[in-house]
């Protein structure tokens, strides 16, 4: 495949940024989209040119250090994956691309295509825990926890923090991403203890951040390569109003 | 010859771990807070151990590489972990996790760690419920199990196919805790570039912030390295791609011993490589084991149509095809060790007998589980890895078999540790993969997340508090003296090196070729012959590496080039070290195969005389040749023998 490459260009956080388009060749329509890029920097390296700054790590969809809004798309085109897993045969040969960061004002560019989510370690510092401490906790099976519970705890702790729902949403609103972790602790039982505190820290530190409110578009949910669902949302305000008036 | 001191506590098997900690010394709390430790990594091992080591009142620093300690590659396993718990009431107890972990390792594992493995691992599996970890369960509410390899009992707690992920989750939450608190400090995108030592004793490391690209000096009472393995000496594995060996190998050149560099682990079950611009491989958890059944064509002339792709494998009869595993080891079946399922595979693909276009693969066919169980249930038990091959094979799983063939996955070896997880630099301890302790020449399914949090949540808090209790009068390391001032120098100088370079090839360019050979003679089956080619490749590409290589951009800022390009510099010598390594075992043992030493059926042929020990190399200098140290194994409370899959 041929493809035409519009790539966001910006050398540090404070600098202007530009569009920059780059040309590829014979890239096999097997490869990964991140593969794709990498042919790109190896190209760009020979010609002794600074390679496209962009995240990523794993290449298996699980760490959600990727981050790519690939044609209007966090993640680009295909469902339910993230960039990393990402392949060409989803794309036409001859096709314009057009690959942009991650947009959201609590989300600074570092380079290119890269971007600080650090607000996000800093939501789940807030109250993204069971406070205790190593050693000293009863046997597992001493805590008996309804098997549809743990599934949806699951369904919602499936997250990776990757921002593709603040990404994805026109307030950028890190909402998916905040309630899937309040609903993972609201679910099971060891997290009841402090449901309060934690909702009530985490969505005050999110406001903090500058992250803006949910408006219902249901963005985050289509985006995300995890399929968390904005039910999460739901709980999450439920626990909050509960935390409110308790 | 130094002797190794493995310092394993006196008495039997079963009261060593509560007897040392019943005598180990301890720091009262006052002057824990006098106390530094730093933590470079925060997988598994490294995040669990930074949380327990503050929670118990020790200032603690944290170093990962990616953006934030949510992603460091623990996240990435998917099947399970091992315990002992017996909830199944199937027969399992700590000695027979213990026993099955041994053998699993070949022999070649240290008898005294591996039982505290065991003996810690019920632990493990209550803490991570009670950070509300939300493995899978049972309609009674109890907690779920299931087989994996080289296991006669179902002793694996899973989450889905994303136990890494929630296990590192709950060990992150913990972490997070202690960050919030003010009593971890994190460094985030930061790759440590060397170790510190003052009068022998480990005292800080030199960090290069990987956004600025400025060094930094930071001092502490002991340091551990919680980095993970060298997979990516292969290039291609199923590592992340900022994986590598680094912190060990320098560790290593600072006088820490490396240990069995060449046990590195095979996984079988990986999705083929299907271009020459591939990046990495893609695991199929072992999971998959359960209720897959792996074959090949009976007929050459069938697996010769496939891979032409005039033949489809749903058209080949029952007849025609070769479960291979079922019918070489009747009584673990598919569930065979990870090293015999792969050696098997490659012995088929060898034979001609392979699948895909390439003829490097086999299949992984579910037909029978989901006659027997239906859709929904095969879906439900292993429905995002499914998924996972889809997106990347182009192929649906639930109808046409899986192809599958082995990979790079682990590394047993690492830095020698004693009992304490102390490497032979005093004050620099090493856990998780990253040691060499628990897994002998194979680890077994479900171990590493096992190990992983047993060093970081139950062994590292207490050992390293017993080094520690010898330091309260060591006041805080101030980083400006002579030692840190050279170790930065030792740093700088090997980047200005390679910015002088200005080659015309680009760091990836050698790391294939470097990969290339590692695959062929350090890889699934190795001769003399093959190792001493790969010893005298290696220093020739490291000579052609450091004359033409071609590192762009500047020493400041970020620059992902100049990084790839010091992480393989260490594997350009690791690499080396591996096929040394290889070379003297004469013996076939674990995920060691050397063809010369194999029964008459082809299985690895162990030589306990002469080969029963711990390899410890230590580094002596760049133009010298690593001395061999030999730490010998002894085996009171299992009797050893050929592992035989066999029969039960």
């Amino acid at each position: 495949m041929d493809l035409k490459l519009k790539i966001w260009r910006q050398t540090g956080p404070d600098v202007e940024g530009k569009f920059v388009h780059y040309p590829v060749h014979n890239i096999s329509k097997d490869a990964s989209f991140l593969e794709m890029m990498d042919i790109l920097n190896e190209e760009l390296v020979a010609n002794g040119e600074e390679p496209v700054a962009f995240d990523h790590d794993c290449r298996e969809g699980i760490c959600g250090m990727c981050s790519l809004f690939i044609n209007g798309h966090a993640h680009g085109p295909d469902d339910s994956i993230t960039t990393c897993q990402l392949h060409m045969r989803k794309f036409k040969d001859g096709e314009t691309i057009v690959i942009e960061p991650w947009r959201a004002r609590p989300f600074p560019i570092i380079k290119d295509l890269m971007v600080d989510r650090s607000a996000f370690d800093l939501i789940i510092q807030a109250g993204g825990y069971v406070s205790i401490n190593t050693g000293g906790v009863p046997d597992a099976n001493a805590i008996p926890i309804k098997k549809e519970n743990a599934d949806l705890a699951m369904d919602a702790a499936a997250c990776i923090g990757c921002g593709a729902c603040v990404a994805a949403c026109k307030n950028a609103s890190a909402m998916l991403f905040v309630s899937a972790k309040v609903s993972q602790f609201a679910l099971l039982p060891q997290g009841k203890i402090e449901a309060k505190q934690r909702v009530e820290n985490m969505v005050a530190k999110m406001d903090d951040l500058g992250f803006g409110n949910c408006t219902n578009t249901y963005a985050c949910e289509a985006e995300c390569p995890k399929d968390i669902s904005v039910a999460n949302i739901a709980r999450m305000n439920r626990e909050f109003l509960a935390a409110k008036v308790s | 010859m130094t002797k190794l001191d493995s310092k394993v506590p006196s008495g039997p098997i079963a009261e060593k771990w509560t007897n040392y900690k019943a005598h180990q010394n301890l720091v009262n709390p006052a002057n824990k807070r006098k106390i530094d430790v730093i933590i470079v990594g925060t997988g598994l091992a490294g995040g669990a151990a930074a949380a327990s080591l503050s929670e118990l009142g020790f200032n603690v620093k944290v170093f990962c590489i990616q953006d934030s300690p949510r992603r460091a590659h623990s996240i990435a396993a998917q099947g399970g972990i091992n315990a002992a718990k017996n909830y199944p009431n199937d027969g399992d107890s700590i000695y027979r996790l213990f026993y099955d972990t041994v053998k699993g390792g070949d022999y070649r594992a240290r008898e005294a760690n591996v039982y505290r493995l065991a003996e810690v691992s019920n632990n493990i599996i209550d803490q991570c419920v009670a950070q509300g970890v939300p493995f899978a369960r049972e309609y009674g509410g109890l907690l779920d199990n299931r087989s994996f390899g080289g296991a006669l009992v179902s002793r694996t707690f899973y989450a889905r196919g994303q136990t890494g992920q929630q296990l590192l989750l709950g060990a992150y939450s913990a972490l997070s805790k202690e960050i919030n608190k003010g009593a971890v400090k994190m460094y985030t995108r930061r790759e440590m570039m060397d170790i510190v030592k003052i009068d022998g004793k480990a005292r800080g490391i030199i960090v290069r912030d990987l956004v600025t690209g400025k060094l930094e000096r930071h001092g502490a009472h002991a340091v551990l390295l919680a980095t993970g393995g060298y997979g990516n000496v292969f290039f291609l594995s199923t590592n992340a791609m900022t994986s590598n060996g680094s912190a060990a190998w320098k560790a290593y050149k600072r006088g820490a011993y490396f240990a069995d560099p060449s046990f590195v682990q095979i996984h079988p079950t990986c999705i083929p490589v299907h271009g020459d611009y591939q990046s990495k491989l893609t695991l199929m958890s072992e999971s998959l084991r359960n209720d897959g059944r792996i074959w090949v064509p009976k007929k050459k002339v069938d697996a010769q149509k496939i891979q032409k792709g005039e033949l489809s494998p749903v058209k080949i009869p029952e007849e025609d095809r070769d479960y291979y595993l079922e019918r070489r080891y009747p009584a673990f079946g598919n569930l065979v060790p990870r090293d015999v399922a792969s050696r098997a595979a490659k012995e088929r693909c060898d034979e001609g007998y392979g699948v895909g276009n390439t003829g490097l693969a086999v299949y992984l066919d579910f037909k029978d589980a989901i006659n027997r169980l239906g859709k929904n249930v095969i879906e439900a038990r292993y429905g995002n890895l499914f998924q996972m091959y889809e997106k990347i094979v182009d192929e649906n799983p639930y109808e046409t078999p899986m192809m599958i063939y082995p990979a790079i996955h682990y590394t047993m070896g690492g830095t020698w540790v004693d009992y304490e997880l102390q490497s032979t630099i005093p004050g620099l301890f090493v856990g998780g993969e990253a040691n060499f302790s628990d897994h002998g020449a194979n680890r077994l399914g479900a171990s590493a997340l096992m190990q992983g949090l047993s060093d970081g949540y139950f062994v590292l808090p207490y050992t390293m508090q017993n080094y520690l209790a010898d330091q309260i009068n060591v006041p805080h390391l101030a980083t400006d003296s002579a030692e840190f001032e050279q170790t930065e120098k030792d740093v700088q100088d090997i980047i200005d090196r390679l910015f002088v370079v200005k080659g015309n090839k680009t760091v990836d360019s050698f790391h294939k070729r470097l990969g290339l050979i590692m695959w062929d003679y350090v890889g699934m089956a190795r001769n003399k012959e093959g190792l001493e080619k790969a010893i005298v490749e290696i220093k020739e590409l490291r000579k052609e590496f450091w004359g033409n290589v071609n590192v762009p951009g500047e020493k400041t800022g970020m620059n992902v080039e100049l990084e790839k390009a010091l992480r393989l510099v260490d594997f350009l010598e690791l690499g080396e070290l591996m096929a040394r390594d290889a070379l003297d075992r004469n013996e076939s043992c674990g995920g060691h195969f050397r063809e010369e030493y194999k029964t008459e059926e082809g299985e690895a042929m162990r030589d306990d005389e002469n080969y029963m020990y711990v390899s410890a190399w230590e580094y002596k200098g760049d133009d010298q040749e690593p001395v061999l140290h030999k730490e010998p194994l002894v085996y009171e409370n299992i009797e050893v023998k050929q592992r035989n899959y066999k029969t039960a």
